[in-house]
């Protein structure tokens, strides 16, 4: 099975250097076509080994002397699952939508190529090869990235995107370094088998949360990230949004997890407090946006947190030794991943749809969309209320999972637990309703109301491989919200491997509900709410347009008796977001407006200003940036000394040198 | 045989709960106009009488509907939808029997979430008008949501904690048999009744009656609805504050509440008791309404945000003393 993946895998290499020879008619349905093909094959390869035994390939690539070793376990499978069902919709959508692209040959080598890192990297089983593929990664999507490379914006967001991949693959490498020295091996099972002294494994721990952390976009390592996701071509956002996040969480479980033993019980403490400030900044950052790629993107930072609040809340239980109380935790965040991958993913496909269709992101300047692009506005509705956390949708059940881990967590022995697990769930309570007030607003003023320009009102609708990837992503988060057992059944493998604990079997439960601890505990069947929603709205509709009335008239708006203005008049995105922006902004991001009025008699037009502050600029990257600068500028002046004060520096230097090598022989 | 006589105890139950469903939403208007003629009762007016409301949705039910030239499907079919998410909710609340039939298809968080559906789906309904005062409410609902959904989410918590379950048919009948006084639940109290008169958009957040358009926000969501519509979303308003009445009284109040099998005396003492604290909680709103004067907006963060913190109050204080 490892040998078919490992093959695919080399396939879309393949694939990546054909696409360079191919004749430039047939490139792109040819490239995304054989990628499409590939992920399929990947995605079966993790369906059938999620449950089946561990598999293990080594092979001669890796640096003199050392094989490069590959594992397939639950965890490696269930995301091989993960990146290859993104990969596969990225595919399909590319087939339609890559035919728009101005520069294909800037696109279609690296496309491949990036999928087929990101499956390496969760293959990966020993340091070499994780951090080559990790690297391969970084680097594909950032000519990704930068494939855009004549918009003003591309090339500083791809010149930061560089910079901070660089970082984080750097501490990665410190990490794998302190874990190879001292297990002396690079092989992942060495390093497992390995016990650690408790101040090295902490150490790792902090590096791998910084490491991973910085390509996943936590709070404050997430700067790269809105700028950009966005810069890419829709799918490719997709693909890093939905999927690349994911695969740096993999990292950090299989780090946190699997490689280094048993936790301490403060290690959940820095994911935690991390994960819940995430969670809330990054959905505050989506509300201050108003380019529709920005938001999502912004929100991918906030389910990131959410991801990690999970996972900080499984390491807890599980070195509290709890282990059942882990895997529900677990189940919650791998869960999260899996559908915030799904409804990302069909968000930006629409909003790729939206951008080809009219020409602009910025969500001010669209509107009324849903009737000239009915089935992208059905998608992205569907994909809004699922990430929003709405039922019968599938970001409920997770949503809902992890507000039922911290229900337990009670049980959390120490006392600095029991005073942050429930300031980390008012975090997950705000950034929640949050991100239904983010998704409305990001769903309902491009698409509903009136549109605010000619290319708004002028818009087609999407192909036919577009639509249809974003109606099926639309259907299978529905899916995943009626039958969510199903799926948790499926990770039981992983919570097993993981924490040592399984969650109950879910299948079996009377009319599929799905019951975390017990049934008189909690439960919940989102097929049964989504009939009983169906049944109730149809049949008050049906009677009420049997037997009560069926006449509709178009007439124009009311709106209070006043005359209906222009397009303009109606609210704005950032208008819409104003409250939000006084009542949450004002503390965070200094925000704050400011009207000046012309003097009375002076026709000029009035001005409003806004001002804000990103926190992470303010006080992290602006002083950093300040420092090297000062740093740099001293330095700079050893650069123009005479030949004189060289020498002397040289002695000097020697000299202290020597002392040293005195004092320590 | 015994088969026959399962069959027939379930098909009872099924009949049960259909009526329990049926019942809060003919109770509901009634609710509605009580507060009404109690209101108008202490200002000395006369005041319409208690069935007007319903006289109101005969009479809008019959009218034809007339909507906007630049809507949407979204603007036809949210009235229902946020009907069937309300009524949902509404079900899953037992009223005068804590052994709901359907009620493990849905917990006290699930019942959030369908509130927060229906939300979503007037406020993007409200949008689709395409005019400023549609989006003014949106935006307003959207703020007073952000905030009172959390602190309803820690009240979830506070209570969950203490019944040790978060299905509501369960955690009433815990409260039904008693758990002392403690002061992590008159904190959760507290916050509900906040997060309550936010959600209903009840004084002191929002005024219920008026029309001025600088302070509207629920009304000016439904600016432009008329006709089976208005009448849909008036209803599931309705609905809504019954609701919460519920909510309050099956966890705080559960006096009578059937949570047994008995003789059918007591299902109608249940039903008797729950219309009187229908009754009791209209004049306490009333009376509440008449003694307080509406906040200015940006005042009602305050007032939601002490709704939160008192949730996380007496969620750390169950968390501390580690009591499940």
């Amino acid at each position: 099975m490892i040998a078919f993946a490992l093959s695919c895998i080399l396939l879309l290499f393949a694939c990546g250097v054909a696409a360079i020879f191919l004749p430039r008619r047939h490139a792109t349905a040819l490239t995304y076509g054989a990628s499409a093909i590939l992920s399929a094959g990947l995605l079966t390869v993790g369906l059938a080994q999620i449950a089946a035994t561990a598999v293990d390939v080594a092979l001669p690539l890796g640096p003199p002397g050392l094989a490069c070793s590959f594992h397939l376990d639950a965890l490696a499978a269930s995301f091989l699952c993960l990146v290859n069902l993104g990969g596969l919709g990225a595919s399909l959508f590319g087939i339609g939508y890559g035919r728009h692209a101005a520069e294909p040959r800037r696109v279609l080598p690296f496309f491949p190529a990036f999928l087929a890192a990101m499956n390496l990297v969760v293959l990966a089983a020993d340091t070499y090869s994780f951090l080559f593929s990790w690297e391969l990664m970084s680097l594909t999507s950032w000519a990704l990235v930068m494939s855009d490379h004549r918009a003003r914006e591309t090339a500083p967001a791809g010149f930061l995107y560089l910079l901070m991949a660089s970082g984080g693959t750097l501490v990665l490498l410190l990490a794998f370094g302190m874990l190879s020295a001292a297990a002396s091996g690079t092989g992942f099972a060495a390093i497992a088998a390995h016990p650690f002294t408790p101040g090295l494994a902490a150490a790792v721990l902090l590096l791998a949360l910084l490491g991973t952390g910085s390509k996943a976009g936590l709070f404050p390592l997430h700067a790269w990230l809105p700028l950009a996701h966005p810069a890419a071509p829709s799918h490719v956002s997709a693909l890093m949004s939905g999927v690349m996040t994911k695969v740096a969480i993999y990292a950090f479980l299989r780090i946190a997890f699997t490689l280094l033993g048993p936790p301490a019980w403060w290690w959940s403490i820095p994911v935690l407090v991390l994960g819940g400030i995430t969670a809330v900044l990054g959905v505050l950052y989506a509300l201050m946006e108003t380019d529709l790629k920005r938001i999502l993107a912004c929100s991918t930072i906030e389910n990131v947190g959410i991801i990690f609040l999970a996972v900080g809340l499984a390491l807890a239980f599980k070195a509290n030794g709890e282990p059942a109380a882990a895997a529900l935790a677990l189940t919650a965040g791998v869960l999260h991943a899996f559908n915030h991958m799904l409804f990302k993913s069909t968000l930006f496909f629409g909003a790729g749809s939206v951008a080809h269709a009219t020409g602009t992101r910025d969500i001010e300047r669209l509107g009324g969309l849903i009737q000239r692009m009915p089935r992208t506005g059905l998608a992205f509705l569907a994909a809004s209320l699922a990430i929003s956390a709405l039922p019968p949708f599938n970001g409920f059940v997770s949503e809902w999972l992890l507000f039922q881990s911290i229900l337990i967590s009670p049980h959390l022995e120490r006392m600095g637990m029991k005073l942050l697990v429930p300031a980390v769930g008012v975090l997950l309570a705000l950034a929640a309703a949050l991100a239904a007030a983010c998704f409305l607003r990001a769903f309902a003023i491009p698409f509903l109301g009136r549109p605010r320009s000619d290319a708004a009102a002028t818009a087609v609708e999407a192909d036919r491989w577009s639509t249809g990837t974003m109606l099926a992503g639309a259907a299978l988060c529905l899916l995943i919200g009626l039958l969510p057992g199903f799926v948790i059944d499926g990770l039981r493998p992983v919570t097993a491997l993981l924490t040592g604990g399984r969650m109950p079997v879910q299948a079996s439960d009377s009319w599929l509900s799905i019951v975390p601890i017990s049934a008189s505990r909690s439960s919940y069947n989102g097929l049964v709410i989504a009939i009983f929603l169906l049944a109730a709205g149809s049949l008050t509709a049906f009677l009420v347009h049997r037997f009560a009335s069926r006449g509709i008239r178009r007439a124009p708006a009311w709106g209070c008796g006043f005359p209906q203005g222009g397009a303009e008049t109606q609210y704005s995105a950032t208008g819409l977001a104003q409250p939000l922006r006084r009542v949450f902004g004002a503390l965070i991001f200094a925000a704050r407006s400011e009207v000046r009025l012309p003097p009375p008699g002076d026709t000029s037009a009035a001005v409003l200003q806004r001002h804000s502050r990103d926190p992470a600029w303010a006080f992290l990257y602006a002083p950093l940036g300040r420092a090297v600068q000062a740093t740099v500028e001293t330095l700079n002046r050893l650069q123009f000394l005479t030949i004189r004060s060289y020498v002397s520096l040289v002695f000097g230097t020697l000299v202290l040198l020597l002392i040293a090598l005195a004092i320590r022989g | 045989m015994s088969a026959l006589a399962h069959l027939r105890q379930e098909l009872g139950e099924l009949a049960l709960q259909l009526c329990q469903v049926a019942f809060v939403v003919a109770v509901a208007p009634g609710v509605t106009g009580l507060i009404r003629r109690m209101k108008a009762r202490l200002q000395r007016r006369q005041g319409p009488s208690v069935l007007q409301p319903y006289r109101d949705l005969r009479r809008l039910l019959a009218k034809e509907a007339v909507v906007g030239e630049t809507t949407s499907w979204l603007t036809r079919a949210a009235p229902y939808a946020v009907f069937a998410a309300t009524w949902v909710a509404a079900a899953l609340v037992p009223t005068f029997e804590t052994r709901l039939m359907f009620s493990w298809s849905g917990d006290l968080i699930a019942i959030v979430a369908l509130l927060g559906l229906a939300r979503f789906l007037q406020a993007a309904a409200a949008i689709d008008n395409g005019t400023a005062f549609g989006g003014i409410g949106a935006s307003r609902e959207v703020m007073i949501a952000s905030l009172a959904e959390p602190a309803m989410i820690m009240v979830v918590f506070t209570l969950s904690l203490v019944a040790g379950t978060t299905q509501l048919s369960t955690m009433a009948h815990v409260m039904a048999t008693g758990v002392g006084l403690r002061l992590s639940i008159a904190m959760a109290l507290l916050s509900l009744v906040i997060v309550a008169l936010a959600e209903n958009t009840r004084i002191p957040i929002d005024n219920p009656a008026t029309h001025l358009e600088l302070t509207m926000v629920h009304e000016a969501m439904l600016l432009d609805y008329s006709g089976r519509h208005l009448a849909m979303m008036e209803l599931a308003a309705s609905l809504r504050l019954v609701l919460y009445v519920s909510l309050i009284a099956c966890i705080f109040a559960p006096f009578g509440i059937v949570t047994q099998d008995g003789p059918a005396a007591f299902l109608l003492i249940a039903v008797l008791a729950y219309l009187a604290k229908l009754a009791a909680a209209c004049v306490l709103l009333a009376i509440f309404e008449m003694a307080t004067a509406k906040m200015r907006l940006f005042r009602v963060p305050n007032l939601l945000g002490i709704a939160l913190m008192l949730g996380l109050l007496g969620t750390l204080l169950l968390f501390i003393s580690g009591e499940m």
